[in-house]
This record gives structure tokens, C-alpha cells and sequence, in this order.
């Protein structure tokens, strides 16, 4: 867990260079039909060849993969959420759900080449390309998805529908898109009312790197009617600022959410740190440990962490 | 033979004295008045009063702002002067027992040896404490291995220990590099503590330093006409009644140690060791018995005022100290490199 939640660490500033890019007409089929269309057109949609549009290019898919390699632990998930886990025969080492994806010690973070070539895939996703990964499959003619991580709640809607579309299941994507967003819409109804206006501090790790409503999980505390401490300190819109003490310290939030608690952090710790037990979240214990993975993979299981930080809220804002 | 002449003048004039002294006080004035927090002036001023042994003064800050002037601020400041004066003086003294003036504790191998141990310590998933230890244990090693290695070289002179230190940092520098490799998912801890951090130093971290601080500075205050002899070269030295081996071997070592135990609190804070003595040297004079005191105290000054800005300028984000000292400190020395070139 701690693995995955420094993976994502990492990422932040990866994506931080390509969050502008959200672009939603996003695949082109050969010839004429479009993802946008809705869902009953689906048949047609899972025709071969077809082109993709990623932030980075289109990308053209010759027929349907059947040995695809993710080295993204999100684009796993998602891509066995839109049924196409069959199809998926290697992964990279921090992928870690579901529990049948075939994980390999192929890196994400140091790909290396002909590593990669030696499982003979026929397409690859992965979320960034530290070393000309890209280039390097084009030049042997395999198809390369580049999907930067989700810097916005629809940039998940976005990476879901394209790996549907990419593995032939355009329809099964929109269906989970679709409850995705009822869910999401199911929690703001129930626990947005109680929460609204709470003050939050969101700690990635302890040298008080946070998050914004400029990111896939700060949106959604947006939603919820969430105020965020960190968005001051992102002013550009980076998604995750680092937060100086002091301000962390006069900012008072009513509710820390500790996404470093895989990694020791916890309430006990933070009455430790110079300063803080003059915050009311630690005198008063709303201090509340999230999973680093859960809280840092822009997929259908991060509603799982959306559903319980959003009560676990609420039951400390009944509390008092 | 003719008596080799030592540098003059041989202390420092009261004016330099006052002025890194006044430096400092400013420096640590404005560290505790300022920040990313505004505070009033007023009240932080009579808090601070308020917080002299014997002196009661009534002031209006809430417990959150005296939170911050007392445990966040407070301990900052000193931290930046206890760890700005043993890399100024660290530096100072290489500077002075290897007749190099690139000299500095770094270059024995300390930021590397840290930097594995600081990197090993992520890796293992270890608390801030044990990071520390390793950090500090993997500098003394780092400097052990460079100094019989250097021993090991048939002349055993200052060339050949440098040049020890050279190798052993770059052989440090491969593991870790190798180990962050290994581990991608470090990068971001080690990244951070590379470019130094007094982000969250609390009292508890002074008062481990503390010690080392007293004791290496003290050293190296009493070993100051030393290091001058010292510059004559080693016969002559020799020739003048100097332990040449002792005092070096004493001068690095309170330099080391006090350097490893500063690196492994606030991480590597770089160009301190080389821009402070020099500064001073290029103002003043080339006597280390004017060098040592006044790098003590612009050292102080300089790192406190560095911190200053890396937690203001970005405000409520902060910088990496280490980049604010590299930034600000290699122009600045170039300047008075230029200036004082022109003047002779």
C-alpha cells in the first residue's frame, strides 16, 4: 500500500504537466461513429481498426488487443472494471488490484524496453514516458496509450471510456462511467448537506505535501461542499501544493485526513509534531487515516474511499 | 631559515565583530517576525520578551500565534543559526587543514555518505529519527573509508585524502542513485531531504544538535592560530613546533562530525561551507583567526536569512533552504569575487 501510495506521489508532478489536457471528444472510430454517441450504438463501436485520441496523439489500434500490458495501477483497475482483465497479460510491479491482474516486476516508473517486448503485447498503456517508451514501441509497431493521471474527476471518465473503446468495451465503460457518476452524485445528496463548509487539511506525506480542488480527489471534496486549506497555496492550479507549517497551523482545519498513515503517520504522531496541538483536529481527535491507494487511483474503487471519508466527516461534524 | 610570516592582522576588528553580530540578530529578528503567517508585530515582540527567563510582559497573541512564534518559528531560527555556523566554520576549516580553498565538509564524502544513509533509511520505510542516524552514521562512514583510503596512499598528503574523497562520494553517490532505482518510490522523501529541510524541526532536533555544535566550534575556535600556522605548508609548520597530524586530524574530525550531525537534521544544504569563509576571507582577512569567529557568525546570519526566504517567498508553499542558498549565495559571491578583484 505504501508502494502504491508513493507511486502516486511521484506521478502528481507527471501529471501536473499534462492536467490542462482534457479533451472529451476523445475517440474517433474508423469510419464515422464517435464515443459520444450514446451507449445503444455500442456494437458498432467495437469494429477494428480504431483510433484513439490520447492527450499526447491518436493512436490507431489494428484489432482488438488481446495482450495488453498496463504499467499504471489505475489503468489496471480500469482495466478490468470495463471487462477487458482477459485481455490484460502483464502488469506493472505497483499494480496491486484486482487480485487476479498478472503482476510482473515490470516498472512503471524505470520501463524498460525489451523488458516489455518480451511478453509480445499488442497494445500498452502507461501514464508517463520517462525514457522514450513511447517511441521506442511505435517503432515496432506497437500501439502505445499514454494516459496522463487524472487531474479532474471527468479525466477518469475520460481514461475509462478510452480504454473501453481500446479493448472493445466501449459499452461496459459507459455503464461503469454512468454509476460512477450516479454514486458520486448518491453521496454529494446524502453527506453534502451535513459536511458543507468543514475546513479540511488532506496530507499526502509529512513534509505537508497536499492536495487542491486542482486534483481527482480535491474536486471531489469540492463537491461535497468541502473547504480545502491547500487551494490557497495553488494558486496556478497545480493540484498538489506544498503547505508551509505555520500556515497549516493558523489555517485550523476542522478535519485532517492522513494519507500517509500507511506510512506511520497518525494522530499520535501528529500531537508529536512542534505546534500542532494547538489545532482543535488534534486536541479533538478529527484526525481520520484514509488508504493511500484508494485515495490516490482515479477509479471506480475510489468511490469505495469517497463513500467513507465523506461519512467518516460527517459522523465528526455530528460529533461536534 | 627565515620564520615563515603568519597572516595579519590576527583577530578581528570590532567592527566586523558588531557588524556579524548585528547581521544575525537581524536576520533572527526578522526569522521570528516573519513568515507565511502574519503575526502581529507588536504583541510577537513582547511575546518574545515575555519568553526571557525572569521578564513577565503581557501580550495578545492567541495559543495558535504563540504556537507558532515558540514551537515552530523559535526553534527554526536557532536551528538555522547552529546549522548556518557549523557548515560556515565546517567549511572554514577544511579550507584551512587542506590549504584548499574548494574545500568543505562535503567534499571528504559527507554529503554523499549522508545522502545513502538518509536514502537507505526511506527505503526501509524508517521514521524521521532513524533517517537521522543513518543519515549521520553513513557520513562518518563515508569520511572513515575516505581518510584511510587516503592514508593507505603512499605520501598520505592532503591531494591524496581529497582524492579519496572524491572517489568514495562518487562511489556513494552510484549506490544510492542505484538504490533510488531500486526503489522509485522514495524518490520524492529523498528528493526533498536533498535539498534540505528545516520544515520540521522542533526543539527536540536543537537540543540533539546542540551539543555537537558547542563542541565542534569550540574545537575549531581553539585551533584557529593553528590553522594559520598551518597555511605556512606542513615542514614549515613542523618547523614552528605544530603537530601537524594532530591538529588535522582533530580539526576534521570536529568539522566532520559536527557537519554529519547538521546534514542529518536539515538535510544537505549546500555552498554555506564555501561562500561564508570565503566571503569573509575576501573582506577581511586571509587569518583564520579573523575567519573562524566571523564565519560563525555570518554563517549564522546567512542561514537563518536563507530559511527566511525559502519559507516566505513561496508563501504558504515552501522552497527547498538548499536552493535558496544556492540561488541567492553563488551570485553573491561572485560579486564580491569581482569587486574585490578590482579593488587590487
Amino acid at each position: 500500500m505504501r508502494r502504491m501510495y508513493l507511486l502516486f506521489a511521484l506521478l502528481l508532478a507527471v501529471s501536473a504537466c499534462t492536467a490542462a489536457t482534457t479533451d472529451t471528444t476523445l475517440v474517433t472510430t474508423t469510419p464515422e461513429t464517435t464515443v459520444d454517441e450514446p451507449s445503444s450504438t455500442t456494437e458498432a463501436l467495437t469494429s477494428f481498426p480504431i483510433t484513439i485520441s490520447t492527450p499526447s496523439g491518436d493512436v490507431e489500434i489494428k484489432a482488438m488487443p488481446e495482450a495488453i500490458i498496463s504499467l499504471s495501477p489505475s489503468a489496471t483497475e480500469n482495466l478490468f472494471a470495463v471487462g477487458a482483465g482477459d485481455q490484460v497479460i502483464a502488469v506493472d510491479d505497483q499494480s496491486s488490484y484486482p487480485e487476479e491482474s498478472p503482476v510482473t516486476d515490470l516498472s512503471g516508473f524505470t520501463p524498460n524496453l525489451e523488458a516489455i517486448l518480451a511478453f509480445e503485447p499488442d497494445l500498452v498503456v502507461i501514464t508517463f514516458d520517462p525514457g522514450g517508451i513511447v517511441d521506442g514501441l511505435n517503432a515496432v509497431d506497437v500501439p502505445v496509450l499514454l494516459l496522463p493521471s487524472a487531474a479532474a474527476i471527468s479525466d477518469a471518465y475520460v481514461e475509462i471510456e478510452t480504454l473501453g473503446a481500446a479493448t472493445g468495451h466501449l459499452g461496459e465503460a459507459t455503464a461503469v462511467v454512468e454509476s460512477m457518476q450516479t454514486e458520486i452524485d448518491a453521496i454529494v445528496d446524502e453527506v453534502g448537506s451535513q459536511v458543507e463548509g468543514t475546513t479540511i487539511y488532506h496530507e499526502i506525506d509529512n513534509t505537508f505535501y497536499s492536495l487542491s480542488s486542482h486534483s481527482y480527489v480535491g474536486e471531489f471534496y469540492g463537491l461535497l461542499g468541502l473547504v480545502n486549506i491547500a487551494d490557497e497555496a495553488d494558486p496556478d492550479g497545480f493540484g498538489y501544493p506544498q503547505l508551509a507549517v505555520e500556515y497549516i497551523v493558523d489555517a485550523n482545519p476542522d478535519v485532517i485526513l492522513l494519507a500517509d498513515a500507511g506510512f506511520g503517520e497518525s494522530l499520535e504522531t501528529l500531537q508529536q509534531r512542534p505546534g500542532w496541538n494547538s489545532m482543535t483536529a488534534v486536541s479533538s481527535g478529527a484526525v481520520i487515516e484514509v488508504d493511500a491507494d484508494l485515495s490516490s487511483r482515479w477509479t471506480p474503487r475510489s468511490l469505495i474511499f469517497f463513500r467513507d471519508v465523506a461519512e467518516s466527516i460527517a459522523a465528526m461534524v455530528a460529533a461536534g | 631559515m627565515n620564520r615563515p610570516k603568519l597572516p595579519q592582522p590576527a583577530r578581528p576588528g570590532i567592527w566586523a565583530v558588531l557588524t556579524g553580530f548585528a547581521v544575525w540578530l537581524l536576520a533572527a529578528m526578522a526569522g521570528l517576525l516573519l513568515g507565511p503567517i502574519s503575526l502581529p508585530v507588536g504583541d510577537t515582540v513582547r511575546a518574545l520578551a515575555d519568553a526571557i527567563p525572569g521578564v513577565t510582559v503581557d501580550h495578545s497573541l492567541t495559543a495558535t500565534q504563540t504556537s507558532i512564534l515558540y514551537e515552530i518559528r523559535a526553534p527554526r531560527v536557532v536551528m538555522g543559526s547552529l546549522v548556518g555556523a557549523i557548515l560556515a566554520v565546517g567549511g572554514a576549516a577544511y579550507q584551512g587543514v587542506f590549504r584548499n580553498p574548494l574545500a568543505d565538509p562535503y567534499l571528504l564524502g559527507v554529503a554523499a555518505g549522508a545522502g545513502l544513509g538518509a536514502t537507505v533509511g526511506f527505503g526501509i520505510g524508517a521514521n524521521s529519527g532513524l533517517v537521522t542516524l543513518l543519515a549521520f552514521l553513513g557520513a562518518l562512514g563515508a569520511v572513515i573509508v575516505t581518510y584511510l583510503l587516503g592514508r593507505s596512499v603512499g605520501n598520505r598528503t592532503a591531494t591524496a585524502l581529497i582524492l579519496a574523497g572524491v572517489a568514495v562520494s562518487a562511489f556513494a553517490t552510484a549506490l544510492q542513485t542505484y538504490l533510488l532505482q531500486r526503489n522509485v518510490e522514495t524518490l520524492r522523501s529523498v528528493y526533498t531531504w536533498v535539498f534540505g529541510r528545516l520544515t520540521t524541526v522542533g526543539w527536540g532536533e536543537v537540543g540533539r544538535l546542540f551539543p555537537y555544535a558547542v563542541v565542534a566550534i569550540g574545537l575549531i575556535y581553539v585551533q584557529r592560530r593553528a590553522l594559520d600556522v598551518l597555511s605556512v605548508g606542513d615542514e614549515e609548520a613542523e618547523g614552528l613546533g605544530l603537530n601537524v597530524k594532530r591538529v588535522r586530524l582533530l580539526v576534521v574530525l570536529a568539522a566532520t562530525l559536527a557537519t554529519a550531525a547538521a546534514v542529518s537534521v536539515s538535510g544537505l544544504i549546500g555552498f554555506v561551507g564555501i561562500i561564508v569563509p570565503h566571503t569573509v576571507r575576501l573582506m577581511t582577512s586571509w587569518s583564520y583567526r579573523v575567519i573562524v569567529p566571523l564565519s560563525i557568525l555570518f554563517g549564522a546570519g546567512f542561514l537563518v536569512a536563507a530559511d527566511l526566504i525559502a519559507r516566505t517567498v513561496a508563501a504558504p508553499s515552501e522552497l527547498p533552504i538548499g536552493i535558496v542558498t544556492a540561488f541567492l549565495g553563488a551570485p553573491f559571491f561572485l560579486v564580491v569575487m569581482r569587486s574585490v578583484g578590482r579593488q587590487t
